[in-house]
């Protein structure tokens, strides 16, 4: 097992406004090494937002995100380098329209990491083979459907050995029939002891997956606890409402 | 047609020479057009500020004054000189004018590809550790190029056709400035005109197409 008790990322009373909307209230969460955090709430709560400032693509207002021991740094180099730490997989995949998935997954080994191509090209049909893309490394994005699409997203973060990975609604933007070849995927890599974010709105992965639910709502952590505890028991009103309306189908 | 024959080696040297300035002149303008959209794209305020100036400043110039300038003030007053050959001199002098013309629409050109590249592109990037130079140079500017290839061939079809105003530069050796030179010895001619006229469509025509074929063959899917 994972050694749950050191943190990887501590969020302190993280603020964010866009414009007047008050979008990350006071968040203070921690993730631990090896853990599963699932990240669910209303659309417009600060989920996307909470996520996406752990590598720094959303700058923060107040408050600090600790990665690693280190605050995040401001920009540059030392920036670059913190998100080669960290793989990030989002909604509308953002493969790389103009190269094929073999390069998709080597362009980071081989432009951040310096690794020699051939070596990270080995790497990269592992992780292809790993996702069930391989028969598919020589062909562009467009040409892939949309689970294949997001599975190679997730073989192109794990290309740089990352502490941990980002998952931003994996799987919102999936036909309904491909979501679960992608969330298999994402069930195996936390079973491999991967620590990850997940926002999304997959009751059954968070079930399945997560060590620790976070509901988020109007931009605050209303509720923290374990899956089961969450889905069978929610503490609060308005999680128990939030739940009632999408459990009830 | 007579004195298009008298005249043709004459006018073809001419050609020779707006051939010349257009390949100087569009290598120039590609690499700065690339550097100045990435200054406009860039995260540094300064360079961003600059960019925009040069842009603003070159583009709404007239080719006229951006080449006697280039000429009187760089050349003749600043002392920026190539070859002490006038010939040479004035070639390389129109040269640079007419490519820093063009750059700024190279840059403009350029930059409406960029918004074609989808905003999630350059997170990706972001998100793997490339620096913002490796986001541009690998992800943003390859497929911006390939956006805008027939666009492209346009700006360059227009450059190779404002070579004929070289003699705003001092260069009088290309072909329009021979026109005028046979024409105020020999009376206007119609033949040599449309000689001219024909010269240039070879020159261009084979440019549109083959950018609007190649923008068709580079089209990123998405």
């Amino acid at each position: 097992m994972t050694d749950h008790s050191t943190p990887l990322v501590k969020l302190e009373n993280v603020n964010k406004h866009f414009g007047a909307l008050h979008v990350l209230k006071d968040i203070n969460l921690t993730v631990s090494r090896g853990e599963v955090l699932v990240v669910i709430g209303p659309s417009g709560g600060g989920k996307s937002t909470l996520c996406r400032a752990i590598n720094r693509l959303e700058t923060i207002d107040g408050g600090q995100i600790v990665f690693d021991g280190r605050p995040l740094p401001a920009e540059g180099k030392a920036l670059a380098a913190l998100r080669s730490e960290v793989g990030m997989v989002f909604q509308s995949f953002n493969l790389f329209a103009h190269k094929t998935i073999r390069e998709n997954v080597t362009l980071g080994p081989v432009k951040v990491r310096g690794i020699a191509r051939d070596k990270a090209n080995a790497r990269a049909m592992e992780l292809l083979e790993r996702v069930g893309i391989a028969a598919q490394a020589d062909k562009y994005p467009a040409q892939l459907s949309g689970g294949q699409q997001q599975r190679v997203a997730i073989a192109r973060a794990l290309a740089m050995d990352p502490k941990m990975i980002l998952f931003d609604e994996p799987t919102s933007a999936l036909d309904p029939e491909m979501v679960q070849e992608v969330l298999d995927v994402m069930v195996a890599l936390a079973r491999d002891g991967m620590t990850m974010v997940v926002v999304t709105h997959e009751m059954g992965f968070a079930r399945k997956a997560a060590n620790r639910v976070v509901f988020m709502a109007e931009g605050q952590i209303v509720e923290e606890s374990t899956p089961d505890e969450f889905f069978t028991n929610a503490r609060t009103e308005r999680a128990k409402d939030f739940l009632s309306k999408i459990l009830t189908h | 047609m007579d004195e298009l024959i008298t005249y043709g080696p004459q006018l073809l040297e001419g050609f020779l020479e707006n051939i010349k300035l257009s390949l100087v002149a569009g290598v120039f303008a590609l690499i700065v057009g690339t550097l100045l959209v990435a200054m406009r794209v860039s995260p540094t305020p300064v360079l961003r500020a600059a960019g925009t100036v040069y842009v603003n400043v070159v583009r709404n110039t007239p080719l006229t004054l951006v080449l006697a300038f280039s000429a009187l003030g760089l050349s003749d007053t600043l002392g920026l000189v190539f070859s002490g050959v006038p010939r040479t001199n004035s070639f390389w002098i129109v040269s640079l004018g007419l490519g820093a013309y063009t750059a700024a629409f190279v840059c403009e050109a350029l930059r409406s590809g960029i918004n074609t590249v989808p905003t999630g592109q350059a997170e990706a990037a972001r998100a793997i550790g490339l620096t913002f130079f490796q986001t541009l140079t690998l992800i943003i500017l390859p497929q911006a190029f390939r956006a805008v290839v027939a666009p492209l061939g346009s700006v360059f079809i227009a450059m190779i056709k404002n070579t004929t105003v070289a003699t705003a530069g001092g260069l009088l050796t290309e072909s329009a400035a021979n026109m005028k030179e046979i024409f105020d010895t020999t009376g206007a001619s119609i033949p040599i005109f449309l000689g001219i006229v024909a010269g240039f469509m070879i020159l261009t025509m084979p440019i549109g197409f083959f950018t609007g074929w190649l923008s068709q063959r580079l089209a990123v899917v998405r």
